[in-house]
């Protein structure tokens, strides 16, 4: 059995024709026309994968890998559109196409009032075919075009409610950050093609080992190591793409886009892009121990700082949002401890999970009527209570409890990073154990205040009961709702069943064939010296035992101790948070202002750069250009010809006179010289 | 005796009062053309003097064809003077400025 191209070109395409038809003729096809048709081709696309994954897992189909179209040749450079379908890219594409679909149906309800509908439609089914590009890609011209049309789904998105100033701003910055990134990324996809000569996946990775040894000069006195320079410059454009510290800050201003593409986007595939990019080029990295090092310092760095400043976050978007940032730094340690499988692993529980959680925030701002600071919610749970269940499957797999999907992901990175010897991983294994009880104290957090203790807003009932707009935006004051807040409709909490689904069973699972079973196979290559997943193998002894275990270990301990300590404080003493609050007053600051990370950046690159700006205005073009250049040299003419001009006195014999005095001088000269 | 140095002198002479005669007059085109003639007769008098000198007969024919250009260029000057006047109304030199920068 082998892979069909037109399955795979189908895949892809579907959700492309879907954002083609709601974005061209949405106002023709209407709101139902949009979404059938969007979500119609996502089945199309989601089902296939499947198909296409069983193909592979079951049906023994080997990898896929063709050129399909040769995009542009310049000299003996071609650039190709081709396809490479392992068993992780195979992966891949079922955890975006099925979140994907979810957020498809999800959007139904909550865009329900929006005058975009159609717009958001075909921007969803857009980022999902760039998506497939990127990770089905055979080279890395490819890949670095699915890596920015992703981006600029992103950009859109988040500037989706393009009115709001605040949506404006973050979706700037978004893009601005992600460039330093993508700058990063083209110079190592130029490294590569300088060192190994083709783009081409297979070319280059068969390559790979002859870079070692081959250096760089970029520096006067040091000599780079060519696979370091390579696996640096690439993961930088991960760093951007994935959010990593210190690129961090885009990724909770993309909060201000709707809820939907949270999840799809900026939790469960976009920011895991980072993540499959490091994986897949795994060859690479493997001779850079060096560039591995660096990629566990950042993502451990990441972990838990990111982490921290969820704790104090009181809007219920942007604790999700630091949770991803928390996580995605754990899944970015997991590369840097070349436990690439066990990141991957990570990023597929991820999704599922953040994406509900995403959905259920969303869900609950729903309730809210578009109420998102959680100071003005709590006793939600007997409102809404398929959201508040699944919200607490959804949290139970992000702090790990055992025989969650989260916790086989998530221990296993704990247990990588401990078991390695890198260079650094001391600090990175001392950050994902701090990581695990922070990520417990802010889930906790958000789950009671959201969802249990005492309600913290009144429903006032407005003048006439007739309208049951549930976007109401008629309250002014925060923590007054129109109406008592209720379940949100089924097709928002249907994906919400759907997803705690695989984020309760998908890890009891996957985790004994993708981890220690060698699933992945030839798509993730792991020198035997560094392979702590294979050392870890032996003490692998089934999905079930290794939860058992879970619940005598340090992780399980911390999540315990911290579900202690949110427990007391905010079920029991809410006044303790206000205290404690006091209490640590300067520690409360530096958390609150984010490690004074986006002031540093304003004050230094955006004042800068408008300094910058204004100097190079100011002195380079005003001054030098303008003044000394182009109105220099007309002002010297100017000045030659004034002076000039008096010479010419109209008179005849002035001129005569003149002739007359040039001609002496001419003799004069002759006959000087003649003497 | 009268030499050669005589005669050059006396070119030079003519020469010199037709200069000033262009400078000094600021008042009549006529006069410029005058004097122009009569730089023209100082150069004729040193061709004539030379040739004389030298033995030469060719420096007088030269000065036949100069008195008869100077001729040609005289009655163009006039006809020139002519429609100056029509055009501006005036022969004074001290009013002619349109050249002026």
């Amino acid at each position: 059995m082998t892979l069909s191209t037109s399955i795979l070109l189908t895949i892809a395409l579907a959700p492309l024709v879907g954002c083609l038809l709601a974005g061209f003729l949405g106002k023709q096809i209407g709101r139902v026309g949009a979404h059938s048709v969007t979500i119609l081709g996502l089945l199309v696309s989601c089902g296939l994968s499947f198909y296409v994954l069983y193909q592979i897992t079951a049906g023994g189909a080997p990898a896929y890998n063709h050129n399909l179209y040769t995009w542009f040749e310049i000299g003996r450079f071609s650039a190709s559109v081709g396809f490479l379908v392992d068993r992780l890219t195979a992966m891949m594409m079922v955890v975006v196409t099925f979140v994907s679909l979810l957020v498809h149906v999800y959007t139904i309800g909550y865009m329900a009032d929006d005058d975009g509908y159609q717009r958001f439609f075909s921007y969803i089914s857009l980022f999902t075919f760039s998506m497939l590009m990127l990770v089905m890609s055979n080279n890395f011209m490819q890949l670095f075009f699915g890596w920015e049309a992703v981006g600029l789904v992103s950009y859109l998105l988040i500037g989706f409610w393009y009115k709001r100033p605040t949506a404006i701003f973050a979706n700037l910055k978004a893009f601005l950050v992600n460039r330093v990134g993508d700058f990063g990324f083209l110079l190592g996809i130029a490294a590569v093609l300088y060192f190994l000569g083709s783009l081409d996946y297979q070319t280059v990775f068969a390559a790979a080992p002859g870079l070692v040894g081959k250096t760089l000069q970029i520096t006067q006195n040091h000599a780079w190591d060519a696979a370091t320079v390579i696996g640096v410059l690439l993961f930088i454009g991960a760093m951007g793409k994935s959010a990593q510290v210190p690129l961090h800050v885009w990724l909770p201003d993309s909060m201000e886009g709707p809820t939907p593409i949270s999840a799809l986007i900026h939790a469960a595939t976009m920011v895991t892009a980072g993540i499959f990019m490091v994986a897949r080029m795994s060859p690479i990295y493997e001779l850079s121990q060096g560039a591995l090092s660096f990629v566990m310092v950042i993502g451990a760095t990441g972990a838990l700082f990111t982490g921290l400043i969820g704790i104090v976050q009181n809007d219920i978007k942007r604790v999700v949002a630091y949770s991803t940032l928390s996580q995605l730094g754990y899944m970015t340690v997991a590369l840097g401890v070349s436990a690439y499988s066990g990141a991957v692993f990570h990023l597929m529980t991820h999704a599922f999970f953040k994406a509900l959680l995403f959905l259920g925030a969303g869900s609950v701002i729903i309730a809210m009527h578009h109420e998102q600071d959680m100071r003005y919610m709590g006793g939600l749970r007997k409102y809404m209570p398929i959201t508040w269940i699944t919200m607490w499957i959804g949290s139970l797999a992000l702090v790990a409890i055992p025989f969650t999907s989260g916790f086989y992901s998530k221990d296993a990175i704990i247990e990588a990073v401990g078991a390695s010897h890198r260079w650094g991983s001391g600090y990175a294994y001392f950050c994902v154990l701090a990581g695990a009880f922070v990520t417990a104290l802010y889930t906790f957090r958000q789950m009671y205040l959201t969802f249990h203790g005492k309600e913290r807003f009144t429903v006032v009932e407005h003048h006439g009961h007739g309208h049951h707009d549930h976007d109401d935006h008629g309250h002014h004051k925060p923590g007054e709702l129109a109406h008592a807040p209720h379940e949100s409709p089924w097709v928002v909490t249907l994906p919400l069943i759907l997803l705690a689904i695989p984020s309760l069973l998908v890890g009891f699972f996957t985790i004994g064939p993708m981890l220690f079973g060698g699933w992945f196979g030839q798509a993730i290559h792991v020198e035997e010296a560094n392979n702590v997943l294979g050392e870890l193998a032996g003490e692998f002894h089934g999905a079930a035992a290794m939860a058992l275990h879970g619940f005598w270990s340090w992780p399980f301990g911390l999540v315990a101790l911290a579900f202690v300590i949110t427990t007391y404080i905010y079920l029991f003493n809410p006044a303790m948070a206000g205290k404690i609050k006091t209490a640590f007053k300067p520690l409360w600051t530096v958390l609150d202002r984010k490690y004074w990370v986006d002031d540093v950046y304003f004050a230094v690159f955006a004042r800068g750069g408008v300094k910058l700006g204004r100097l190079f205005w100011k002195a380079g073009d005003a001054a030098v250009i303008d003044g000394a250049l182009v109105n220099g040299s007309a002002g010297v003419v100017q000045r030659i010809a004034a002076g000039m001009r008096k010479l010419q006195s109209g008179y005849l014999y002035h001129y005569a006179f003149a002739m007359i005095l040039g001609l002496i001088l001419l003799l004069g000269g002759f006959w000087l010289v003649g003497q | 005796m009268i030499t050669l140095s005589h005669f050059i002198v006396l070119g030079a002479v003519l020469f010199c009062i037709a200069v000033a005669g262009l400078f000094i007059n600021r008042k009549n085109v006529i006069v410029l053309l005058m004097a122009i003639e009569l730089m023209l007769l100082a150069v004729n008098m040193n061709f004539v003097a030379f040739s004389r000198f030298l033995g030469d007969v060719s420096g007088q024919v030269f000065v036949f064809f100069i008195l008869t250009v100077a001729a040609a260029e005289s009655a163009i000057g006039l006809a020139i003077l002519v429609l100056l006047f029509r055009n501006r109304s005036t022969i004074n030199i001290a009013e002619i400025d349109s050249m002026k920068g």
